[in-house]
């Protein structure tokens, strides 16, 4: 691959994207300047409509934009057909989704090989079998993998789907609401997942609409209208547990106002 | 390498497919009860009408060699023969083709009545047939005990009779037949032999259920009437049927003073005639069935198509995941057209497992022969197969155009 180990994991330019619906031209985003260097773990914030789920299936390359450029770890796949596009998201791509979408009466282990099976990498099931137990064991669910979905919590249902995203060794993890199905303890466990493997040079690209969870990230950026609307570092030291969320004043009473990290007032343009 | 590595991608694909199958088990196999059904029918309907046509051909054949049968009346349009009026065939005119017609060989007067047939305490209605010497060689049919009648038993209207096996296990149960004495309608009748077993005709009846005897003695002691039913031939040789036929047809005409645009008065029926007729018969039969069986074999197609939509709607999200993680369009494809396929040939290979059975069924319990052929279990099968890839085609290329999007958000 033409990627070079300094080229920037994401690189946006000046993306748009127009949707027709009948007469109407909807301009789901206007413009958008985004880049995501390598180890980067970034929380994409928006309110509904906000254009932050067309940029999601974009990043994804699940969908084309209608003009601007979109380089993913150096290659440019704003211009790729449908084929291609599949080549790249099994590739580079590692979903991860809202509600699991693991395949029912299906193992654990092989609900992870999923994706090798699609792949151009040739592998023989036991090699197949060894990388769906590695990517397993990382999300700490090594002795499990016989389980079905019906067998296991939410929380562990969800470390499948990542164990699924991280087993072709992708580019990025994009993950969508990954916690909008679990309780917040669980979610804290999940994120804390997504943390362990950013810590590990993953780059880690997270849509969420609760600034909980993205105070997780190391950078938010706030999408509205179709543009990138903030882009903030997160200078607080991150919450890894939720015993460091208490530590924060007011932290655990109310942690909707009391945000550990500082940036101006994100609830209200969430909102 | 590249090569390898697709086609351990499809043997991948397949896997996926089989997995498919293999969790809903119920609903495949009531998907794939329509085709199990229309290939075990085509199978049992193929192997029926064979061994029908088949038993038919054999009772054909065991009317003897070259054989022509004349009937009184005119000849009917289609081969059916209708007759009501009196006979116009005599004794003379069997004695006339004998001696006139160079092409045959054997020629016999026939002629028949019901009696009630009385052997001591015993009590059997059946057939009297008259006939004359030549009939056990035009029928190929000898006795097993005993001997025919001879020429000076008609000559002389003696009142000898042969039974045939089914009368004489009724009426003698211990089979002293041969010797004893029967009375047909009151006149005693002396056995002097009994005929080999000959089985059911291609009507069904049993042709050993019937008497033999002279044909003069029967017209004169039973039915007292000088015109006979029936006039068997045979003709020197399978060649010479045809001829013997037109030689036959002038002697009769002219005898029984016909001229020229006259209907005869008498119409005649060869073996091959009366063979090709069954044939024809059984035939229209097979394709009538088969195509009954054609139509089952559609309606599970489109049963298997009905399904496979109905999976693929219910799948939306599943398409959608697999897409998402990098399956192309012609995976998706694969996965669901495989999975039809599989469908329909593991019901296919069910139906001949059954279609294997079901004819030995048949025979041992409705008493019909049967004859699988080997072409039909074959023909059943693609065919399934075919309808696999016919019907899971659509259902499939739907699954593969999905939108993964759309796909993802699916309900």
């Amino acid at each position: 691959m033409s990627a070079s180990e300094n080229a920037p994991v994401i690189e946006i330019r000046d993306l748009t994207k127009v949707y027709r619906m009948g007469e109407v031209e909807v301009h789901a985003l206007k413009g958008v300047n985004l880049t995501v260097e390598r180890g980067e773990f970034v929380a994409i914030m928006g309110p509904s409509g906000s254009g932050k789920s067309t940029l999601m299936n974009i990043i994804g390359c699940l969908d084309r934009p209608t003009a601007g450029t979109y380089r993913l770890d150096g290659i440019d796949v704003s211009r790729l057909d449908r084929d291609q596009r599949a080549e790249i998201r099994n590739d580079k791509i590692g979903f991860v989704f809202q509600s699991f979408n693991l395949l029912a009466r299906t193992r654990a282990t092989e609900n992870v090989e999923l994706p090798l099976l699609y792949g151009n990498l040739g592998l023989t099931a036991p090699e197949r079998a060894t990388r769906s137990r590695e990517a397993l064991a990382r999300v700490g669910l090594a002795g499990r993998e016989d389980h079905y979905p019906s067998q296991l919590s939410g929380g562990q249902q969800q470390r499948v789907a990542i164990a699924r995203a991280l087993v072709t060794d992708p580019a990025i993890l994009l993950a969508d609401e990954p916690t909008g199905n679990l309780d917040s303890r669980t979610s804290e466990e999940v994120i804390g997942i997504f943390q362990d493997l950013n810590d590990a040079g993953k780059t880690v690209v997270l849509i969420t609409h609760e600034p909980d969870i993205a105070a997780h990230a190391k950078r938010v950026v706030y999408v509205r209208d179709g543009l990138v609307w903030r882009d903030e570092k997160i200078v607080q030291a991150r919450a890894k547990h939720p015993d460091a969320a208490a530590a924060t004043p007011g932290g655990e009473a109310e942690p909707a106002v009391a945000f550990p990290f500082t940036i101006a007032t994100p609830e209200e343009v969430v909102r | 390498m590249k090569a390898s590595v697709s086609a351990l991608r499809f043997w991948n694909i397949t896997k996926v497919g089989l997995m498919a199958i293999s969790r809903n088990k119920m609903r495949s196999l009531l998907t794939m009860l329509g085709i199990i059904i229309g290939v075990a029918c085509v199978i049992t309907m193929v192997a029926v009408g064979t061994g029908a046509s088949s038993s038919i051909q054999a009772t054909i054949n065991s009317l003897g060699s070259n054989f022509i049968m004349i009937f009184p009346g005119a000849a009917m349009s289609g081969g059916m023969r209708s007759f009501t009026g009196e006979s116009k065939l005599t004794p003379e005119d069997v004695t006339a083709i004998k001696a006139e017609c160079p092409a045959v060989a054997y020629a016999s007067a026939g002629t028949r009545t019901n009696a009630q047939v009385v052997a001591g305490e015993q009590n059997w209605g059946t057939q009297v047939w008259g006939v004359d010497v030549d009939w056990p060689f035009i029928r190929a049919w000898n006795v097993a005990e005993g001997d025919f009648f001879t020429d000076v038993d008609v000559r002389s209207s003696s009142k000898v009779a042969v039974l045939g096996a089914t009368v004489a296990e009724n009426l003698f149960p211990n089979g002293d037949a041969v010797g004893s004495t029967v009375r047909i309608k009151h006149v005693p009748f002396k056995v002097v032999g009994v005929l080999e077993r000959k089985g059911g005709n291609m009507m069904g009846q049993d042709q050993d259920d019937q008497i033999i005897a002279p044909y003069t003695t029967v017209m004169k002691q039973l039915m007292g009437t000088p015109r006979i039913n029936l006039i068997y031939v045979s003709a020197r040789s399978a060649n010479e049927v045809g001829q013997a036929q037109i030689e036959i047809e002038s002697l009769l005409r002219q005898r029984h003073r016909l001229q020229g645009a006259q209907e005869s008065d008498f119409n005649m029926r060869s073996q091959e005639e009366i063979a090709s007729t069954s044939a024809q018969t059984s035939r229209t039969l097979s394709i009538l069935l088969g195509s009954a069986a054609a139509i089952s074999l559609l309606v599970g197609g489109i049963g298997i198509m009905n399904i496979m939509l109905v999976s693929v709607t219910e799948r939306t999200r599943e398409i959608g995941v697999r897409l998402a993680i990098g399956a192309k369009g012609r995976h998706v494809l694969l996965q669901f057209l495989l999975e039809a396929i599989a469908l329909s040939v593991v019901g296919g290979a069910i139906g001949v497992g059954l279609g294997l059975l079901i004819p030995n069924l048949v025979t041992r319990f409705a008493g019909l022969p049967t004859q699988v052929s080997s072409g039909s279990v074959l023909l059943a099968f693609g065919f399934a197969a075919a309808i696999g890839v016919f019907f899971g085609f659509y259902p499939a290329r739907k699954a593969s155009r999905l939108d993964p999007i759309d796909a993802l958000r699916y309900e």
